[in-house]
């Protein structure tokens, strides 16, 4: 009866006031079956890779708006890579600019979703991505 | 080498690890409760239930901060409800912690009920028991927001923490008896809100009909505004005096034997169904005995009687 439930961690760092987007990737992701760790609002890099792995997550979706996508996003990454835990899968959502993509997919992220993306499709690339324990 | 000596080796991604392990009851991680056993009865369990939205959360975090504060360290336990439809759960007790996420000496797991009721997951003693030997001093497990049925932490804490809030007083009546007997201190939450006087009162009148010994624990009922943290210290004071009359009255043996012999029964039961459930599924005999017993041919009771006659003789 044992059961691996796959668990993913869904916050917004940086400084600006909304959680609309992050509140409706949560929601989808616990319709989908996930077990979802919401941590809310005004996340720092550290609390976020922190909680994560005391959490054991699969995955990390992060939620930005505030345009610091450059430097919160490869911040944690880097993060979980000084922690051994960079096996942690990690996208961001929001309104990235294309320019940007490379960047921060070099910087370790594995998915950017641009508004575009339906909350669909984002599940099912979890899905996908996540790599069983 | 094994998780439980990573543990004990203080790497919080085998712990971290070992929770999940334990949360989707994958038999390696018996094995492992097994090496950190006799590490564990160190900690000092708390248990906080209440109604939804009572604030638990926020005390937990302030209790946590006060506990910081003298040193101790601190692991919390925070279970939320699993959907029944899609199996899935948002756990969203950690947004109220979230200064505490990067500090060495707190470790916070959310876990998700996955059906078991009774206010908490089937890991969690099991999770507890983990911080217990990670060398967690404190061990807080906030239960789900249900607010009548909640009895299994009263087995698991050494001391538990019912929160409320004003206005609840008018409610108290319709508040299932069961509620009053499993606080060994009550919360009024939300002190700043009007009518909290009267709601201690009310719950203070409530509790004195409760029969106590000479000698036994009289619940008291206090006032915390826990987003500001007033009230808390004194809190903490309380919890800590309630640990002193555990230990001075002997009462803590009889609630340390029952509590392994809850977990013991639990673990128990578990296996022995498992036991016989796993093999009668998978040759296809569960489905014969139902197709019987909707035929009538054969009934529940004697089905479930030979079935444990062929068990025990093998
Ligand atoms: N006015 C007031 N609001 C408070 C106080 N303590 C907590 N709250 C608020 O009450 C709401 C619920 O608080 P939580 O700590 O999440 O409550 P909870 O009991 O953990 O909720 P669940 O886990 O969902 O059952 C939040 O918006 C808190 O900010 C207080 O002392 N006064
Ligand atoms: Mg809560």
């Amino acid at each position: 009866m044992s059961e691996r439930k796959l668990r993913i961690l869904v916050g917004k760092p940086g400084l600006d006031g909304h959680d609309r987007g992050a509140k409706i990737i949560a929601r989808a992701f616990r319709d989908a079956g996930f077990e979802v760790i919401y941590t809310g609002l005004h996340q720092t890099p550290d609390q976020i890779v922190s909680a994560a792995i005391q959490e054991d997550v699969d995955c990390i979706g992060l939620s930005i708006l505030s345009g610091a996508h450059n430097t919160l996003l490869p911040k944690v990454c880097e993060l979980l890579r000084e922690k051994k835990a960079d096996d942690i899968l990690v996208f961001g959502g929001g309104v990235i600019p294309e320019d940007d993509i490379p960047g921060l997919k070099a910087a370790g992220i594995t998915e950017v979703f641009t508004p575009g993306a339906s909350t669909e499709d984002i599940v099912a690339w979890v899905k996908k991505a996540v790599i069983p324990r | 080498m094994s998780l439980a000596e990573r543990i004990l080796a203080g790497e919080i991604r085998a712990a971290a690890r070992l929770m999940r392990d334990i949360d989707d009851n994958l038999p390696s991680s018996r094995d492992e409760l097994r090496r950190l056993f006799t590490h564990t009865g160190k900690a000092f369990l708390i248990g906080i239930t209440g109604p939804p939205g009572a604030g638990k959360s926020t005390l937990v975090d302030q209790v946590t901060a006060t506990f910081r504060r003298r040193g101790k360290r601190v692991g919390i336990v925070a279970v939320d409800p699993t959907s029944p439809f899609t199996g899935g759960a948002i756990l969203g007790d950690r947004i109220r912690m979230n200064r505490h996420a990067d500090d060495d000496g707190v470790f916070i797991r959310s876990l998700a009920t996955r059906g078991h009721l009774g206010g908490l997951s089937r890991s969690t003693a099991d999770v507890a028991n983990v911080m217990d030997a990670m060398g967690m001093d404190i061990v807080i497990i906030e239960t789900v927001g249900v607010g009548q049925d909640e009895v299994d932490i009263v087995r698991l804490a050494h001391t538990t923490l019912v929160v409320m809030v004003p206005g609840m007083g008018d409610d108290i009546q319709a508040i299932k008896a069961g509620i009053l007997e499993i606080g060994d201190l009550f919360v009024v939450n939300k002190a700043d809100r009007d009518g909290a006087d009267r709601t201690v009162r009310e719950l203070s009148f409530m509790l004195e009909m409760n029969h106590y010994e000479e000698s036994s624990w009289r619940p008291p009922v206090m006032k915390t505004e826990a987003q500001r943290g007033t009230g808390v210290e004194e809190l903490v004071e309380m919890v800590e005096s309630h640990h002193d009359w555990l230990k001075q009255s002997g009462e803590i043996d009889s609630l340390l034997r029952d509590k392994q012999g809850t977990l013991f029964q639990l673990l128990l039961k578990e296996r022995l169904f498992a036991e016989v459930w796993g093999p009668l599924q998978k040759s296809g005999a569960y489905d014969e005995l139902l197709d019987a017993i909707l035929a009538r041919t054969s009934d529940p009771y004697s089905a479930v009687d030979e079935l444990l006659a062929k068990r025990l003789q093998s």
